[in-house]
């Protein structure tokens, strides 16, 4: 009774300090795909510094909205904001990690990484010019495999999400048809196909549908070991997905100009063809400098000791020379009187 | 128990001196003056508050929908397409796929209700009548994502193949027919949709019929009963008019779940914004899907703007229901009237 007693007032002793400490808590809010990664490195860096970073995985839609509204320290977005978009709202990005969307298919007798794909073929798939998997354009990249004279039930995602952003980036990219019909974006105007909510329903799709594909984060690839397929990347060779593969094509973009990058259909031998990183935002001029301060001081412990965290949760970190240039750009992010708040 | 003691500090002999008659009525006491007062505000603030609560969300609908009605005003509800990349919105696809899943759902949820109702008052040996309502009331204790899963996992490939195919085997090359049944075999669409949103329903409207036909005065059916009727005459000729309110409300709040529920049709209907076959078994999307999915990434603007329509939209179906509802009750009390 007494040492519950005495747990209970510890319990509560500590509950106030960390009201006490709220004035310095950091609060973001923004994508769904970061946001576990997210979650580890605060608790990681809450232990290591004992400051605190809440975040809300809202989706990025909502994110952006939070960070313009101010009601959040950063917001964060799988979707880069193009340049002009962050100078009306004054506001700064940066890439944190690196997600890589792969597609998995469900045929009978296809091993992981035997069925070769190029973007063209899998852009007409997903307009739904390619209908079986004999088609002669599949045939033809894959000499020796098996294909089912079957229907291919297409699927994707139904929610709005930063993958879909990425994957229908790379299909407007490598398929012009695609470009003219659909174009790229967290939704779109899907020309075929059922739809799943979340990874997990796409998941959940593509294993339950025969002969279907669909396309996923890496994460959930890997750990419910799915047929990946390979993919002809932009120097034409046929790459498996891998955590080099996503930083070969993040170490081909051009960083030096502008974080706006999407880095999808990348130059490099080994490069992954769908990748991108997930980005936060936030305000340039601050009113709350200290608040800010904090922000990118968790931003730059993470990049220094969150590598092996985004491993084991299968995201991928940023190559060495991206990261050092977004600690440059820390020095832009200044308060009311113009002084850079890190310092 | 604690509710049949007498509330402390209320003097118990006041009904005692009312029932004594002692010529003019019991003193009135004022012991709190303002007590009537203050319990008539907050009476009246309950009431206005959910009324205001009403009125706040459908404002607030309608200014966040405005940029998507100032560009599109009715002509939304007959546009088909739905394009967030070429911000071109329109509501066909989601108003049918609502209207039509809902519409599976009341014709397999109402016979099949009426059966359970009928069974549980009429013809189920006494020891079963208990555990059976139970466990038709249990149903709805199901979590809906639950019936999601199950509809997408286990229930889908069974209607692929033990449904679909079969009946498109039979109506092959039949004009409409065969049309209703084409599309691909996968068990994800309007008709799983709408079949997961019938068993979801019936519990609802199983239990409100069971009760209703419980509250028919046994003298009615037993005279049905000594001039020779059979059971479902009884049912039919004597029960269910005088049920008719009750029935039809149970029918109407089922309609409404069905119209409003969004997880589970999330996971069957197949979230496909395109309306290019009649087909029953083709993917299709609800309104609740489509603003499930895509409200939390949706850019300002026209997007948000339009799915805040749709829900403007919704709301209105669900208003139309329930006013139609009311009206058909009217209209069966006026029937009522004449015929006596």
């Amino acid at each position: 009774m007494l040492t519950s007693f005495a747990r209970y007032s510890v319990a509560f002793t500590l509950g106030a300090t960390c009201a006490a400490a709220m004035a310095q808590d950091v609060t973001g809010a923004g994508a769904t795909f970061p946001a576990p990664l997210y979650a580890k490195w605060a608790d990681a860096y809450n232990k290591a510094t004992s400051a605190k970073v809440n975040y809300q995985s809202v989706g990025s839609g909502a994110g952006i909205k939070q960070i313009k509204s101010k009601t959040v320290d950063f917001g964060a977005s799988d979707m880069p904001l193009k340049d002009d978009e962050l100078a009306k709202d004054g506001l700064l990005q940066f890439p944190t990690v690196i997600g890589g969307v792969v597609p998995v298919v469900n045929i009978k007798g296809v091993a992981p990484g035997q069925l070769k794909l190029t973007g063209q073929v899998l852009g007409d798939i997903y307009l739904g010019k390619i209908t079986k998997w004999n088609d002669a354009a599949i045939a033809a990249l894959n000499a020796g495999v098996a294909l089912p004279d079957a229907e291919i039930s297409v699927v994707r995602r139904a929610d709005g999400s930063g993958t879909t952003f990425i994957f229908t980036n790379y299909l407007s990219k490598v398929n012009a048809d695609w470009k003219a019909k659909v174009g790229d974006g967290t939704a779109v105007n899907w020309p075929t196909g059922a739809g799943g909510k979340g990874n997990e329903g796409v998941a959940a799709y593509v294993q339950r549908l025969p002969n279907s594909i669909g396309y996923l984060e890496y994460a959930y690839v890997k750990q419910n070991k799915l047929t990946y397929t390979q993919l002809k990347n932009r120097d034409g060779h046929y790459v498996s997905p891998s955590d080099s593969a996503f930083k070969a094509a993040a170490a081909g973009a051009d960083w030096n100009k502008t974080f706006f990058q999407v880095t999808t259909e990348q130059p490099g031998k080994d490069a992954w063809p769908i990748s991108n990183p997930t980005y936060i935002l936030m305000h340039k001029v601050q009113g709350k400098p200290e608040q800010a301060a904090a922000s990118l001081k968790f931003f730059d412990w993470a990049f220094s000791n969150g590598d092996k965290l985004a491993d084991d949760l299968d995201y991928v970190p940023l190559p060495d020379s991206v990261k050092a240039l977004v600690r440059k750009q820390f020095a832009e992010i200044k308060d009311g009187a113009g002084k850079p708040v890190r310092n | 128990m604690t509710a049949t003691l007498p509330a402390p500090g209320l003097p118990h002999t006041v009904p005692m001196e009312r029932s004594i008659p002692s010529g003019g009525p019991a003193p009135r006491r004022m012991r709190a003056p303002w007590g009537d007062r203050v319990f008539s505000i907050l009476a009246h603030a309950a009431a206005w508050l959910t009324l205001s609560l009403l009125v706040g969300i459908l404002v607030s609908l309608f200014i966040g929908a405005s940029p998507a009605i100032r560009e599109y005003g009715l002509s939304f509800l007959w546009r088909s397409e739905w394009d967030p990349v070429g911000e071109k919105f329109g509501g066909l696809v989601m108003i049918y796929g609502t209207l039509v899943t809902s519409a599976i759902a009341l014709i397999i949820a109402v016979p099949v209700s009426f059966g359970i109702a009928l069974f549980l008052t009429e013809l189920s040996p006494q020891w079963l009548k208990r555990p059976l309502g139970v466990a038709v009331e249990l149903l709805a204790a199901v979590p809906s994502i639950v019936y999601g899963m199950w509809g997408l996992l286990v229930f889908g490939p069974i209607l692929s193949t033990w449904v679909q195919l079969p009946l498109q085997g039979l109506f092959k090359g039949v004009p409409v027919l065969g049309s209703l049944f084409a599309g691909p075999p996968v068990g994800i669409g309007l008709m799983s949709a709408g079949i997961i949103l019938a068993i979801m329903i019936i519990p609802y409207i199983a239990s409100v019929m069971r009760d209703v036909f419980e509250v028919t005065p046994p003298m009615l059916k037993e005279s049905a009963y000594g001039l020779g009727s059979t059971t479902w005459e009884v049912v039919w000729n004597i029960v269910l008019p005088y049920t008719k309110a009750g029935v039809v409300g149970g029918v109407m709040l089922g309609l409404g779940r069905a119209l409003g529920e969004t997880m589970a049709v999330t996971f069957v209907i197949g979230n496909m914004n395109q309306l290019n076959s009649i087909s029953l078994f083709e993917a299709a999307n609800s309104i609740t899907s489509a603003l499930a999915n895509e409200f939390a990434e949706a850019g300002e603007g026209l997007h948000q703007a339009s799915l805040i329509y749709l829900g403007l939209i919704l709301f209105f179906i669900t208003f139309v229901v329930l006013a139609l509802s009311k009206l058909l009750l009217a209209q069966m009390r006026k029937g009522e009237g004449s015929r006596s």
